[in-house]
């Protein structure tokens, strides 16, 4: 079985984007709402109700093969530091890491699969793939859900498909969302025409960590609301085709900007790299939006490629959680600031200054070289 | 759960025989003492909501206190309870409090019934258990009317039935 730090110590490739176009869609995600028939809900079992659902379901999703070498941990066997971590992560939901005995998160060894057990349903299962491949990751847990469904009997009925704790999560059980970095879109004031085009056609729009979270670092998730009444691949089709056109927008606000204002990209990317570069003390949100900026520049080619990838990371890293696990204890929000402000610097001590001589030099260009903008 | 004849938050739940049925109604306070439910006597269901008729037999109503409800036969969930939280007790409830799944996921989803996956084998698993349970019980039958010849046979197809149940239940 993994250990908690080696968890820790190796993040998964699509939390860093390796292997993937993601300078628009960082990620793309399904969740999976599955309950065993004859049991309460766990909001509604009582407590040796939920033990034995715990019991029933742990051995079989460890016994999986794609489960072999996983990380498989009861909540009341984790610190509420390593819990804040996973979410940070976006294995297991904020809702889950309150959770403590009763409840366990299983997570395959590359972290492209993972499992809540009791959170609000009995089982909740997520699969991650980077950049925009919701096909993908939906085929990945499709076989999972199939695997586990030959070991129990689900709470099934033919009218109402999947049956969930919740209604809006009924029939297909089926969440699936991108994360998207729209800082273009951000700037060119485009954001609020975009976001309520999606959310007219009954999409939601939401913050990096799911429901009723604000968007930090121009950040945004586009997920699906409906469940009942399309099949899978319906609304696996509408939501990718929505999102491929968001990410198309903000492709063409880049391209955009960057020849209507040359001037003003340059400053804001140049000022971001300026306070991360030299800043003491940092919150939380004005790092991520600097750093949104780093990661717009890295991909306008003001900085190496590398530079996109090295964003990803540091986002992780400098939330709240994993600054404390780094340090291995509890810190208050100033001294917090402190460490998450030395860590960007010395990330950010091997990045050169942006090269904006050279962008705008070939930005006058007709025959200009490839600026990144595809 | 909205009064049926005004719409507002019902309070009061009745529940009636006519004419051999089991009839449900359920009004808010006001409409409650309009029409004199409260008044176990002399009140008949099928008028107030039917609008008049003579087939009307016993009448019984039962106007029960804000706070009970119609409970989950399987989990003791009541429909207080999905009114106060909007979440289900288990697969039961839905059963339990079909009407009011269905006016809660009106709006709520593309359509009201399921068109995607369908959990593998789940269907055939059940067909199966209903034909052992059947199966079972003529067997009881069979042995109590000391038919062992039919008893035998039935044995058989039942051991059969489960063999090939735990044989589909063990990935190959």
């Amino acid at each position: 079985m993994m250990r908690f730090s080696t968890l820790l110590k190796h993040p998964a490739d699509w939390m860093t984007g390796k292997g993937a176009d993601n300078a628009v869609v960082l990620t793309s995600r399904i969740r999976l709402a599955r309950n065993l028939a004859g049991v309460p809900f766990p909001g509604w079992a009582r407590k040796e109700q939920r033990q034995q659902v715990l019991e029933e379901l742990r051995p079989t999703i460890e016994g999986l093969s794609c489960m072999r070498d996983g990380f498989s941990k009861t909540l009341d066997s984790l610190s509420s530091v390593q819990k804040q971590v996973m979410v940070e992560r976006h294995l297991i939901s904020r809702e889950h890491a309150a959770r403590g005995e009763g409840s366990a998160a299983i997570i395959e060894r590359r972290q492209e699969v993972a499992v809540m057990l009791n959170e609000e349903d009995h089982l909740r299962m997520q699969a991650i793939r980077p950049g925009l491949d919701l096909s993908s990751a939906y085929e990945m847990l499709d076989a999972f859900d199939n695997e586990v469904a030959e070991a129990v009997e689900y709470a099934f009925d033919p009218e109402l498909g999947y049956l969930t704790t919740c209604p809006t999560n009924l029939g297909t059980g089926l969440r699936a969302s991108a994360m998207l970095h729209l800082p273009a879109l951000v700037i060119s004031d485009q954001i609020g025409q975009v976001l309520q085009a999606v959310g007219k056609i009954g999409l939601a729009v939401r913050g990096i960590f799911g429901e009723g979270t604000e968007s930090l670092g121009n950040l945004f998730q586009i997920s699906n609301q409906s469940t009942l009444g399309e099949s899978e691949a319906t609304i696996l089709r509408r939501l990718e085709r929505v999102i491929a056109q968001v990410a198309k927008h903000e492709r063409n606000a880049r391209e955009k900007l960057l020849e209507d204002d040359p001037d003003m990209v340059c400053d804001k990317v140049g000022r971001a790299y300026g306070v991360l570069r030299h800043a003491w003390i940092i919150e939380s949100k004005e790092a991520l939006n600097h750093l949104s900026l780093i990661r717009l520049g890295g991909d306008l080619g003001f900085f190496p490629e590398e530079s996109v990838l090295m964003c990803d990371e540091l986002l992780m890293e400098i939330q709240p959680a994993h600054l404390q696990i780094q340090n291995g204890k509890k810190l208050g929000a100033e001294e917090r600031d402190g460490i998450r402000a030395e860590i960007i610097r010395s990330r950010l001590q091997t990045l050169e200054a942006p090269d904006i001589h050279t962008i705008k030099k070939q930005e006058g260009d007709d025959d200009s070289p490839d600026l990144g903008i595809a | 759960m909205d009064c049926d004849k005004c719409g507002k938050p019902a309070k009061v739940h009745l529940t009636q025989l006519v004419g051999g049925k089991v009839k449900k109604v359920v009004l808010c306070n006001e409409c409650a003492a309009e029409t004199g439910v409260t008044d176990p006597t002399g009140f008949a269901l099928a008028d107030l909501l039917l609008g008049g008729g003579g087939e009307h037999g016993v009448a019984t109503a039962i106007p029960r206190p804000p706070g009970q409800g119609r409970a989950c036969p399987e989990c003791g969930f009541t429909l207080d309870d999905l009114k106060r939280i909007r979440r289900f007790g288990c697969g039961a409830c839905y059963e339990a409090f079909r009407d009011q799944v269905k006016d809660m996921i009106r709006g709520m989803h593309k359509g009201a019934s399921h068109c995607g996956k369908v959990p593998d084998g789940l269907m055939e698993m059940r067909q199966r258990k209903l034909r052992l349970g059947e199966l079972q019980e003529r067997l009881d039958q069979a042995v109590t009317a000391e038919n062992y010849e039919e008893a035998a046979g039935l044995r058989d197809e039942i051991r059969q039935i489960e063999e090939s149940m735990a044989n589909s239940e063990t990935p190959s």
